[in-house]
This record gives C-alpha cells, structure tokens and sequence, in this order.
C-alpha cells in the first residue's frame, strides 16, 4: 500500500475563486507545504460545513488530500479570523488584500516552503487587526520586508550600487536603493530626509519612530515604496490602486 | 489543440464563468454531437438576450423594458431599497415574498484582488436614487462573505451621514445545521444579529 496522501498544515488564505455550481479553488499559504491551491467542496452552500472558515486572510488549521493538480481541503478550523475581523474597516481591508496578493506572487512556485513569507504575512495581518499603527504604515513596513524575504531588499543606509555607508539624498528604483553622489544614476528620485528615516523605521521595526512620522513623509515613502514592487512584481499588485488614499 | 474553429469555441466556453478548460472541452464535443436544431434555438436564444434584455435605468436589474417589473410596480413601497450585488440575489429575494420595496443592484462586491473597488460599482448610482429623500430604510443584503460584508460596510460609512435606516440581512446560522458545527465568526455573527422570541 502507498502513503496515504492526507497531510495537515496550518495557512493563510490568500483568495478564492469560484469553481462550478457550489465550490472554490482556494489558494492558501501554509507554514510547512509553501503555497498550495485546494478545491473546498459545496463551500458556496450558505449550509456548507467550512462555514466562514475558508474566507480570505483566515488563518486556519488545514487537513488536506493530496492531489494530481489541485489538493482537497477536507477539514479547517479557524486559529485566527484576522479577515472577518476587519471586514468593517475599509482602510485595514484594502491593506490586507494588498498583502495577500503580494505574499501570493512573492511565493512564485507552488508548494515551495516559505516560511518567512509565511511568518511575515501572519504578523502583517496581527499588527493589522491590533489596529495600532496606521494601516498604510503596517502594509508598507509588510511590504518592505517581503521585498527583502524575495531578494529584492530596498538598501536604505548604504549606496546600493558602490556600498559605501551613509544615508543619502537620492533613490533609484532600478539600482535598488538610495545612492551616494558618485553612483547616483540620471533619473533617481530625490528623497526627503523624513521619508528615508520613515523607510528605515519601517524595515527595522522601530514603530515609535514610524507613528511619530508627518503625513508628507508617509505619502512621499508610500510612493516609494510602491514604485519599488511595481518594479520587481512584473504586471503589479491588482488590489494596489485600490488602496485608501491617506 | 483541435483545428480552427473547434479550438475557437473552446476557447470561447473556457471564458465563461466557472468553466475550466476540461468542462469546455466537453461542452463544445456536447454540441457538435448535438441536434443541428437545438444548437440553432441556443445560438439564437444567446443572440435574443443581447438584444432584448437591458438593465433597468432605476435599479439595473435585468429588464425587458426601460424598467424592470419590481420597478414599474406601482404597489411597490417606493421608501424602501434592497441593495443585492447580483440580478440573481433579486429573484433569490422575490421567491419569498417578504420585501415589498424596491432594489438595487450593484454589479458585483468590492474585491481590491479581484481589481473591484467602490467605483467599479453602481455606488454613485445609489447614492442618486437617496437624494430627494423618498427613500426612509436601505436593507444592505450584500453576500454573507468578506467581500460582501466589506461591501455592506463601505456603503454604511458612505450612505450613513444621510440620515436614512441602515439594516443589514442577519447572517448567522444556516437553518439545517448543527449549532456545533458552526465556526466562531459565523456563531459571532449570529449573536450579534439576535432577536427577541415572541413569547
Ligand atoms: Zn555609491
Ligand atoms: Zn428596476
């Protein structure tokens, strides 16, 4: 007798999509297994055991059968229903949809272990839902990092071309990060000295610093922040332009 | 790959939704062992509903006229407005003859992954049909799902400062089901939404 294909693994779900009559196609980042797509069958049925427990950004634990294309979820039971939980709150829905699409396309081979990308979006969605930092911060300080988690960290405190250490006055978006004076390519983008401070504190996790930040030094890092993904994430994130303006 | 024309009405069922690849292959082997008259009375009937079938210009229901039924009733009590995201939600909520007023229908559920946001939507629409003050009560009857829940919230944020009702459908236990079986934010939601027994 082979293995028996049921395995268990906890996740995040990133989205679902219809399929047939009554179920879905979901996609899901689990901790052990990397970023799987499972069938949940009759989950469309407002009689459907899953229930709400197979919504977008549920963090749940997860028996699943293995299968050819598509796993099938045989049972979920919720850990934390970080989506439910700010459905009512406009601003914080729109950052998690922002964050799950990114951890999606940030995880590029199915079922490919990613841990930290894991780990990163579990407490992107924590710090979203404790409601303690602005919801724009938390997404930018998520996105940051999973740019880093993907290769494609934004150096902040050295020339990103030369290395040389020191925070300067000029990004470029294709070099990587700020620039010194020497390597400064045509066509880097100025940046204020409260935006990089912002960015810096983003990526370090210094939230005191990062609340205490102006509103022009948000909007300004937002920018970047978001040039920098559409840069590296080819086609860009769908659920971006959608995000609340602050 | 089949050839040509084979190939393109594959193609053209895989667009449809919830129709993979697989199904539409056997739908378009459906159709070419089908009776050549039947498949005439589909092509025809597809054609006819293009044609004939346009979205009411007050609530954007499907209609065979400027109007659709609901809203040319003039029994319909004109205070009242049930907003749904789909034409289907409308013959969903006709079936049980409980609401007496009108609807609108907003083309679907925000859904920022899904590239849906509030302007993809007949949210400016609504907020027309509000001015003039007839309306008292706005029932949010968006899907019991995140997307719908999002929906039902930006509306009430939106509409809220207007000064009319805002009631939301109670969404909670399915009838049929085991209260054990229910997961906490669907039992979380049926507390919320409780009503008194009659006694
Ligand atoms: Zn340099
Ligand atoms: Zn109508």
């Amino acid at each position: 007798m082979g293995d028996v294909p049921v395995y268990r693994d906890e996740g995040v779900v990133l989205r679902t999509t219809p399929l047939g009559e009554a179920d879905r196609i979901v996609t899901i980042l689990t901790r052990r297994t990397g970023r799987v797509r499972a069938v949940a069958k009759g989950v469309r049925r407002t009689t459907s055991r899953f229930g709400s427990r197979l919504e977008p950004a549920t963090y749940v634990d997860l028996q699943l059968y293995e299968g050819r294309s598509l796993d099938t979820v045989t049972q979920a039971e919720i850990l934390h229903p970080y989506g439910a939980q700010i459905a009512g709150d406009y601003g914080r829905h729109t950052a998690s949809a922002v964050m799950l699409e990114a951890a999606e396309r940030f995880t590029v081979e199915e079922r490919e272990p990613s841990l930290k990308m894991f780990l990163l979006l579990v407490g992107g969605l924590r710090t979203l839902v404790a409601r303690e930092h602005a919801p724009r911060l938390v997404l930018d300080a998520f996105l940051l990092r999973s740019l880093t988690v993907a290769g494609y960290g934004m150096s902040l405190d050295e020339c990103a071309r030369c290395g040389e250490p020191g925070t300067y006055p000029n990004l470029s978006v294709p070099a990587g990060g700020v620039v010194c004076p020497e390597c400064r390519p045509p066509g880097a983008a100025s940046v204020s000295a409260p935006a990089l401070r912002l960015l810096i504190a983003l990526l370090s996790g210094d939230w005191a610093d990062a609340d205490a930040s102006p509103s022009p030094a948000r909007r300004e890092a937002s920018g970047l922040v978001a040039a920098y993904l559409q840069w590296h994430i080819e086609r860009g994130l769908r659920a971006l332009p959608h995000l609340e303006r602050t | 790959m089949y050839e040509g024309v084979v190939q393109d009405l594959i193609d053209e069922l895989g667009l449809l939704p919830g129709i993979g690849p697989k199904s539409a292959q056997r739908i378009a082997f459906h159709i070419l062992a089908a009776d050549p008259a039947d498949v005439r009375r589909l092509a025809h009937v597809l054609i006819e509903v293009k044609d004939k079938v346009r979205f009411c210009r007050i609530c954007f229901n499907v209609a065979q006229e400027e109007t659709c039924r609901v809203c040319a009733d003039p029994r319909r009590d004109q205070a009242l407005i049930c907003v749904v995201e789909e034409p289907k939600d409308v013959v969903a909520i006709e079936r049980t003859r409980e609401f007496r007023g009108r609807y609108h229908v907003l083309g679907g559920a925000i859904n920022p992954i899904g590239g849906v946001g509030p302007d993809n939507l007949r949210i400016r629409e609504l907020v027309a049909r509000l001015a003039d003050g007839t309306v008292t009560e706005l029932i949010l009857a968006t899907d019991p799902n995140t997307e719908g829940e999002v929906t039902a919230s930006y509306l009430a944020r939106q509409i809220g400062p207007m000064g009319l009702r805002i009631t939301r459908l109670a969404s909670g236990l399915p009838m049929g089901g085991d209260l054990e079986w229910a997961d906490e934010v669907t039992l979380g939601r049926a507390f919320s939404g409780r009503r008194v027994v009659e006694a």
